[in-house]
């Protein structure tokens, strides 16, 4: 056994949330290494090179939930991160027209009544609604969940706080975060609206990365994910990391680096090491085997427990757990090189709704049409999409005068009625979604100086989520708090000694937030008796 | 599905102009602006005292067309306008406007505004905040037409012991024979002003409502009219200063709308207003009865009171203590000097029970002077009435200055 590969931790993925843990066992004291498959670190938060000049986010594409504590506290901006907040978005309407969502207040109070003045004012509540509600959930999000079963004076604690927190937020609140949490957005926001465009708009964020359409029950929790962020305090607002989301894993690894831990590339692990219920170490593709007492994985549940942990080495109902966690693919995303700032039909190209999320369907039952298609494994023949520019606000991602095009699409099923995905069907899907952008932006076509398309097959093989899975597992209520990702397992440890989840599959789940990362290494240390370092909760008051 | 044929055009500005801008912008020398609701308005044109002094001493002139403005319409409108309203609006007249506030079914204050009953069946409601969504929810069953009328609706306030005598030169004849709350038509143009005897100021003063057509002429008119008797436009910073005088609440500064409040328990009920006298039980089903029977029969939490404080520091954003200087026990909403009456008012949010008349607290109180902070801690004791209250707010004829 080499010594230069005998750790004391060993981090199993370079994303966010790998890195986080890392960094913080890393700044304890630990020897600690993070292990990675690709040549290149990142994970879902990765910001690559593939046309010369331009910078893609190749997966995830903007900023808001991650956490401020972790930001502040392994000093992420002194490592390189800036995040730039942006406003503004856009859904273009078959008829020429769109609805504009404005960042400045009254702005959109007007774009809203052109609409429909009722719901200008709606507006104002469904808000204030919806800040009550994350209100609820933002203060747990850097806390490990309490086990409901336990009667261990810490775990009645947090529980109690769990329910003093539903307590303050009164009748109607309480009854709210039921329906926020079970009730879908369709539903949810027919409560509130009578345009359609207006609650296409906001459904949205309800269904991005769900295999779930508007109409299904649990998808107005997801809004709410995707609410529960802040900006400089901001909540709810979202930016663009400058130079792409790799920036965070970037800044995230020099932190690492800082405390003296280890990074390896192309080191995928193959197998997870168990003896005598306690973990060894890894053993990598290659042969090599990496030795720590201590392994941390950042890989989803699934592909945790069924692809690089034996089954003889676990509870057999944690395997069906994993085996049955819902894990769907349903979405696709492409990434454009583009020659310039393309038009779009009814938009001045200097407009501030451009510099936003920009989508191009327009009506609900569109929107669940879009999911009947992939219920039908296929991909939708006419897909919701969130398309942003962020080379309008981020000068570093393109040449002077030249744009890169994120667009992420729904829905796109993880495997096809025919069967496996082939390139041929890829490039159609790809040709889908430019057919639809091409429909309010005829100039669109003709800018594309090179594409990547990925549907769920190229972000598994590539990534490594399962299915392309972008929250590691749905958020839907049966997959949260301390039932993420299975019941028992929610609190970071795994079913052997020295094992344990820091990914987005762990509580309080996807979406770069780095919270699963920063309380597994939370865990972890409380578990080894290492003074806490790792950060609480600002206080939202 | 909506068609373009049916939406407004597109209108990309960040601010809106009210009609009276040109006037406004020409007159506004210290170009100080605000948005108000999302309007560009102005915040001071002049020194802030001279605008003041405008209200207390000759004729202030107050462009309110960004207020938010309903009209209100139908065979059910006065129905549904006393299931909204904790008031008995039967009683006001054809002719008049009422104050009032509505709540939501919690009996906690969505807003306060003026009520001008226009004609047979149709109303004018005028609120700080928005609520179409809130009327219209409030309307059903109720055989209502309920318009938002805000941008279709040039208004100006004309405050100050002057402007009576300036109405009157303008060629309002009769002008000084309207009552307190009472409001009137007059020709104007090829159009009319509808004024009413109605402001935020606690003096002598009118609102003059037209069309957005005739906002300009009647600037012209009033200026000229009002040359005389030293009329002065001012901005919303000597408003407020007048309004705290007179002992008027806020929306957004004294209390929380209902609506808009995410954390639970922060707004507050009529009574926790000192608006007893707005709601009347006797009148019938409204919105919110059942919570403000409860709360009359449990008691309020809380206690809004105008304090007398001692010295001349401003108590702004200050604690209140209790007698014995250790606990807090509230805090103040609203604080200003008042230049006519002379005195240090704030006005308080108290913990019952706390604030009763004549009762003595502490108000702690910081200030600058030159990068220096001083705490001192003042005596403030609970008023029963606004320090200004002239005679001439309510005398009929109106007295001319």
């Amino acid at each position: 056994m080499g010594s230069t590969n005998q750790y004391d931790a060993i981090v199993i993925g370079a994303g966010h949330n790998g890195l986080t843990t890392a960094a913080y066992l890393a700044k304890s004291g630990l020897r600690t290494v993070v292990l990675e498959r690709n040549p290149y670190i990142g994970g879902a938060t990765v910001s690559r090179e593939l046309h010369s000049g331009w910078t893609y986010s190749n997966c995830s594409y903007v900023c808001s939930l991650l956490r401020p504590e972790i930001t502040r506290d392994l000093e992420l901006p002194r490592h390189g991160l800036q995040v730039i907040p942006y406003g503004g978005g856009v859904t273009f309407t078959r008829d020429g027209d769109y609805f504009g969502n404005y960042s400045d207040h009254e702005q959109q109070y007007r774009e809203m009544c052109r609409h429909s003045k009722r719901d200008a004012n709606a507006y104002e509540r469904f808000s204030t609604d919806v800040m009550k509600q994350t209100r609820l959930i933002r203060p747990f999000l850097m806390r490990t969940p309490p086990d409901p079963t336990s009667l261990h004076p810490s775990q009645l604690r947090e529980l109690a706080r769990f329910g003093k927190a539903f307590a303050e937020l009164g009748e109607e609140g309480f009854a709210d975060a039921l329906r926020f949490w079970t009730a879908s957005i369709g539903d949810f926001l027919d409560g509130y609206f009578e345009t359609d465009v207006l609650k296409t708009h906001m459904a949205g964020s309800a269904i991005i990365g769900t295999a779930l359409g508007v109409y299904s029950p649990g998808t107005a929790y997801v809004l709410l994910h995707h609410y529960m962020g802040d900006v400089d305090g901001s909540i709810g607002a979202w930016g663009f990391a400058r130079g792409g989301m790799g920036a965070v894993s970037g800044a995230l690894q020099s932190a690492l680096f800082s405390f003296g831990g280890e990074v390896r590339v192309d080191a995928g692990v193959s197998r997870v090491i168990v003896k005598n219920g306690q973990t060894q170490g890894v053993a990598l593709e290659n042969g090599d085997e990496v030795h720590a007492p201590l392994v941390v994985s950042s890989l989803d549940p699934r592909r945790t427990f069924t692809k690089i942990m034996a089954a003889e080495d676990l509870p057999p109902k944690l395997v069906q757990a994993a085996r049955n966690f819902k894990i769907r693919g349903s979405s696709g995303k492409l990434n454009i090189a583009l020659d310039g700032l393309p038009h779009f039909t009814g938009l001045d190209q200097r407009s501030p709704l451009m510099k936003g999320d920009m989508h191009c369907i327009d009506s609900l039952e569109r929107m669940e049409r879009a999911y009947d298609d992939w219920k039908a494994k296929r991909w939708s023949r006419d897909p919701y999409i969130d398309m942003l520019i962020p080379t309008q606000v981020d000068p570093t991602m393109a040449p002077p005068g030249k744009h890169m095009m994120t667009v992420f699409v729904q829905y796109c099923p993880p495997e096809l009625s025919t069967g496996e995905w082939t390139d041929a069907d890829r490039d159609a899907f790809g040709k889908t979604v430019v057919d639809q952008i091409s429909r309010h932006s005829p100039d669109f076509k003709n800018l594309i100086l090179h594409m990547e398309v990925r549907t769920p097959r190229e972000i598994e093989n590539e990534v490594g989520l399962t299915e392309g899975n972008i929250f590691m597992g749905e958020l839907t209520f049966d997959q949260l708090l301390f039932n993420r990702p299975f019941p028992g397992y929610a609190q970071y440890r795994g079913p052997v000694k020295g094992m344990y989840l820091c990914g987005s599959g762990s509580h309080p789940g996807g979406g770069v937030m780095a919270a699963p990362g920063a309380n597994c290494a939370r865990e972890i240390l409380s578990d080894l008796r290492r003074p806490a370092l790792v950060p609480g909760s600002y206080s939202d008051d | 599905m909506n068609t373009l044929a049916t939406r407004p055009a597109h209108d990309p500005r960040a601010m809106l102009e009210t009609p009276f801008h040109p006037r406004i912008a020409a007159a506004n020398g210290l170009q100080s602006w605000y948005n108000w609701k999302g309007y560009v308005s102005a915040e001071r044109l002049d020194q802030i005292e001279f605008e003041y002094f405008a209200i207390r001493n000759a004729t202030a002139v107050f462009d309110i067309s960004p207020m938010t403005k309903y009209r209100i319409e139908g065979p059910d409108s006065e129905a549904f306008l006393n299931r909204l309203f904790t008031r008995d609006v039967r009683k006001i007249r054809e002719g008049r406007v009422g104050y009032g506030v509505w709540c939501d079914d919690a009996g906690q204050v969505q807003d306060d505004g003026t009520l001008f009953h226009t004609g047979p069946d149709l109303w004018r409601l005028c609120s700080q905040e928005r609520c179409l969504d809130w009327l219209h929810w409030s309307a059903l069953g109720y055989d209502v037409r309920i318009t938002d009328e805000t941008a279709s609706v040039a208004a100006l306030a004309v405050q100050g012991p002057t402007s009576c005598s300036t109405l009157r030169a303008m060629g309002l004849s009769g002008i000084e024979t309207l009552k307190p709350f009472e409001l009137r038509s007059f020709p104007f143009h090829d159009g009319e002003l509808m004024v009413s005897r109605t402001g935020f100021t606690g003096d002598l003063g009118y609102e003059i409502w037209t069309s957005t057509a005739l906002a300009l002429p009647l600037w012209d008119a009033l200026f000229a009219a009002g040359e005389h008797f030293l009329i002065k436009p001012i901005g919303s910073a000597a408003l407020n200063i007048a309004r705290i005088e007179a002992g008027f609440i806020m929306a957004g500064a004294d209390f929380v709308p209902a609506e808009q409040g995410v954390r639970h328990g922060r707004s507050r009920s009529p009574f926790e207003l000192g608006l007893d006298w707005l709601v009347d039980f006797d009148k019938g089903q409204f919105t919110g009865r059942r919570a403000l029977l409860a709360e009359r029969a449990s008691g309020s939490r809380y206690r809004f009171v105008k304090l007398d404080v001692e010295g001349n520091k401003p108590a702004t954003n200050s604690f209140i203590f209790g007698a014995g200087q250790r606990k807090v026990v509230g805090t103040v909403t609203s604080a200003v000097w008042c230049p006519t009456a002379k005195s240090n008012v704030a006005m308080a949010s108290l913990d019952m029970p706390y604030g009763r008349p004549g009762e003595e607290l502490w108000a702690e109180i910081y200030y600058m002077r030159e990068l220096k902070w001083t705490r001192v801690m003042a005596r403030a004791k609970v008023m029963e009435t606004p320090v200004f209250d002239p005679p001439r707010r309510r005398q009929t004829p109106a007295p001319r200055f």
